[in-house]
């Protein structure tokens, strides 16, 4: 990008590192003034990150930040604030049970006492949507206005500060359709009026619907910046989901069998009450490796959790191993397990695991009540113990000590723990998500290599994972989430381009 | 060694006696700005808790009423809930041993009329705990509020019987009749009159108590149930990956939480007084919840834990008697702050001891 003034924001050399991971390495960024700049990338690129530390929540471990050509140092929001940069967050920061005029003020209410603020405020809200189309009765609740309103009471909270530069975090994805374009409309207002707009998403479309430039993110990498114009869906899509080494598999073709899981007719609701899930059928047959590409947050964790009997769905019949099972119904995982179905979830921390437990007793988790570990209503610990045992040597996991809490293992060997103890079961359906998330190199090939013997061994396999590498290089028929419902089918043969779009939403020809 | 982690013997040893020491060295600041000599009070407080039999006898007296609700407020910690309402579990639990006490002392021996009254006072506390278990459960009002509700329900309700319903005719207090023999525990100062216990109180419950220390730990650790109650409360997303019910898990340990803290009545009612009287917790279920946060949820920290307040309830009396300008009010101070660095600034001087080991242990390494 060749902008000739001065950018409005200039990254170079930021780095940013958690732990052991690497969540910016080397971003450069410039950020024209008066534009719409979108960031794209998969979640867990590290735009999030990247945007925190430009709002003063993180600092960089390295590299220089420029706003309008001056280097600045921001320490945290509120200097950002002063520089006039705004973020409209994800998850709105609004105090629910106050007007519109109280959240717009909240922290620069001026002075001890509301009344002159609040005028203040009023005036000021009444000129800015004037200004910017942004109409909102200031006196409304805001936990009563549509999640649409709300966001716009976030960005007028921005506005109201003296931002210069909004940057809106996935700013659609709580919003409909018409919300989203009446959002865009008011971006491009914005932009009109000589504000600077950076816009993150994972939604190619949008992109091209409403920016100037974008850049991608991958990895944690800056990929590449480009201008809208000069770019299209396919390009994007191939440069989100990058073309990193193929993990080599050794894998004969598959020979499936009979339908071992079926699932029909699956809709899903989450917490708040979307639905994650929409119409989703599929069967998977013994001997075979259905693989569920997807960006994150496409409902596939809700259809995990939905036929593994952790949460309720809205409609849905399965059939797993010759039993029938009616998913609006409630169930638990227990059940799911008895009926020869094993789960490997997506987030061993939150779920796969207890943490504080010894390995040992993690190696039954779900498994506990089952009767070569238990005498009577007491754990037999010796038959727990030496069949932990016996899987440490057989899954090599280090460092060899059953007594060790799971929270001092690797998240190679944590992982192992967990696939040891669904896989040992010899289930008719495994389910696995995200098998090899934070797992080092080594084990990623371990682990790939047990998914799949457990398909050669005549088990039907579900894999749900993000990493598009491992899709492809594991499964034997693909198919595709996208807000929530399946966008197309494909075979393993199937590119990455072409897997990248349907991730994005884009599907020109109907799935095969 | 992890940074964060801490050897076994500071954790449960040194920890909690930098928390005690602190205590007792602000107890004594307090005793010296009331011109009294600590050194002395200190001297007091150990000759009347373990210096001769009969305040022997009371310290362990004292002792079974904590190790029952610490026990209480333990069990339910483990799943995660904050049990606040053992003092009116152990109310209502007295209850019904007093129910089982009065209806079977006039015709069975002790013993038999025990039984009753353990299921009595265990089936009672484990109701009181029913609608709070229930109301978290299946709709999520906090258990915290619900049960500290429960107690002054418990108060109140008790308060009714015992004027109205359980007060003999004739009577001018508010409590049952005496319990013949047959609703009496055998006092440990009668089964070894060699001890020499004085006339203290101390019956045939302390070694109930310890009985129920060890099947608490065999379930914890050792059952099924256990199993899942831990699951539940270090993790309660992974236990429902496990098909672990957080209904069924949040009710049954809150029976087991009330249950234990009913059999408080068991060294109290049937035990020591004969009879149900009003406000005979005195708020030993209250202090349960400190036991249990010093004894790190562990039976045997519960069992040291509570011959600390024991010790302190009784060597308190003695030292109140002993020096006047010490008054009962005092001694209450005093083990409010062990409450407050034992349980509430539980880890005041963790980051310190920590930070200490760490640096020890790199030293070590290099």
């Amino acid at each position: 990008m060749t902008e000739q003034s001065v950018p409005a924001i200039e990254l170079s050399g930021i780095n940013k590192s958690f732990g052991p991971v690497h969540a910016n390495k080397d971003i450069n960024l410039r950020v024209g003034k008066g534009s719409i700049h979108g960031i794209v990338g998969e979640n867990g690129a590290g735009k999030s990150t990247l945007m925190s530390i430009l709002y003063g929540f993180y600092h960089a471990d390295s590299g220089e930040i420029h706003v309008d050509g001056k280097s600045v140092h921001i320490t945290d929001s509120k200097r950002a604030i002063e520089l006039g940069i705004g973020m409209v967050h994800q998850h709105f920061m609004l105090v629910d049970p106050f007007t519109v005029v109280e959240n717009v003020m909240l922290g620069a209410e001026g002075g001890a006492m509301l009344n002159k603020g609040i005028d203040q405020a009023r005036t000021e809200l009444k000129r800015l949507a004037d200004e910017y189309d942004m109409k909102v009765d200031p006196d409304a609740v805001v936990g009563e206005l549509s999640v649409g309103l709300q966001q716009r009471v976030e960005i007028l909270k921005a506005l109201y500060r003296g931002a210069d530069i909004l940057i809106l975090d996935e700013p659609t994805g709580v919003l409909t359709p018409a919300e989203a374009d009446h959002l865009f409309r008011i971006l491009r207002v914005l932009r009109d009026q000589g504000k600077t707009v950076l816009l993150i998403t994972h939604k190619l479309r949008e992109i091209m619907d409403v920016t100037d430039a974008v850049s991608v993110m991958r990895r944690g990498e800056m990929v590449s910046s480009l201008k809208t114009a000069d770019t299209s869906m396919a390009e994007l899509a191939e440069l989100m989901v990058g073309r990193s080494v193929l993990l080599e598999v050794d894998k004969k073709p598959a020979e499936p069998g009979e339908v071992l899981l079926r699932v029909e007719n699956l809709n899903v609701k989450d917490e708040r009450g979307v639905m994650r899930v929409k119409d989703v059928n599929f069967e998977v047959r013994a001997g075979e490796i259905l693989g569920i590409a997807g960006v994150s947050g496409n409902g596939q964790s809700e259809l995990l959790e939905a036929i593994s009997g952790i949460r309720r769905a809205q409609t849905g019949t399965m059939d797993l191993a010759g039993d029938h099972v009616d998913l609006s119904h409630s169930h638990n995982a227990g059940q799911m397990r008895q009926m020869g179905m094993s789960h490997v979830p997506e987030d061993r921390h939150r779920m796969g695991l207890v943490t504080s437990f010894a390995e040992y007793e993690n190696s039954i988790l779900g498994y506990h009540r089952e009767p070569e570990y238990s005498k009577g209503w007491f754990l037999d610990l010796k038959a727990i113990r030496s069949e932990a045992e016996h899987r440490i040597q057989k899954y090599d996991i280090r460092p060899p000590n059953p007594d060790l809490k799971a929270a001092k293992f690797s998240g190679g060997n944590q992982q192992k723990i967990v696939l040891a103890r669904e896989i040992e079961r010899d289930p008719d359906v495994l389910l696995v998500g995200q098998p090899t998330r934070g797992v080092d190199i080594g084990a990623i090939e371990y682990i790939h290599k047990r998914i799949i013997e457990m398909r050669d061994a005549g088990k039907a396999v579900l894999l749900v994972s993000v990493e598009l590498d491992e899709i492809r290089s594991l499964s034997d028929r693909i198919i595709v989430m996208f807000d929530g419902q399946v966008v197309g089918e494909r075979g393993a043969d199937a590119s990455e381009g072409e897997l990248g779009l349907l991730m994005a939403g884009v599907n020109e020809e109907h799935a095969a | 060694m992890t940074k964060g982690q801490l050897p076994k013997w500071v954790d449960y040893g040194l920890l909690p006696a930098l928390n005690l020491i602190a205590a007792f060295a602000v107890s004594g600041l307090v005793v010296v700005l009331i011109g009294e000599d600590p050194f002395e009070a200190v001297k007091w407080m150990l000759f009347g808790s373990w210096g001769y039999g009969e305040g022997v006898g009371f310290t362990l007296f004292y002792t079974t009423n904590f190790i029952f609700t610490g026990l209480a407020v333990a069990v339910a910690f483990h799943a995660g809930l904050f049990n606040i309402g053992g003092e009116g579990q152990a109310y209502i639990g007295g209850l019904g041993i007093a129910v089982a006490c009065l209806a079977f002392d006039a015709y069975v021996p002790w013993y038999i009329t025990g039984l009753f009254a353990i299921v009595g006072g265990a089936t009672f506390g484990a109701a009181w705990a029913l609608i709070p278990a229930y109301l978290q459960a299946k709709r999520g009002s906090h258990i915290v509020i619900t049960t500290i509700m429960f107690n002054f329900i418990a108060t109140t309700l008790m308060v009714y019987l015992l004027s109205n319903v359980l007060r003999p005719q004739g009577s001018m207090q508010p409590s049952t009749r005496t319990f013949t023999e047959g609703g009496q525990l055998p006092l440990l100062r009668n089964i070894w009159p060699s001890l020499d216990l004085g006339q203290s109180p101390v019956n045939l419950s302390f070694f109930l108590a310890l009985i129920v220390c060890v099947l608490v730990w065999y379930l914890i650790w050792r059952s099924k149930l256990g199993y899942e109650i831990r699951a539940f409360g270090a993790n309660p997303t992974a236990s429902v990956y496990a098909g672990i019910s957080p209904v069924r898990i949040t009710v049954i340990t809150m029976l087991i939480s009330g249950g234990l803290a009913g059999l408080m009545g068991m060294n109290e009612v049937m035990g020591s007084q004969n009879r149900l009287l009003l406000d005979f917790t005195a708020g030993y279920g209250f202090v349960g919840i400190a036991v249990a946060l010093m004894g790190r949820g562990h039976p045997i920290g519960i069992i040291l834990a509570s011959i600390l307040f024991g010790s302190l309830y009784q060597g308190g009396a003695e030292l109140a008697f002993e020096i006047p300008a010490i008054t009962r009010d005092m001694i209450v101070v005093i083990q409010a702050l062990v409450i407050l660095f034992a349980g509430a600034l539980e880890n005041l001087f963790r980051p310190a001891v920590v930070a200490f080991f760490n640096r020890f242990s790199d030293e070590a390494a290099a």
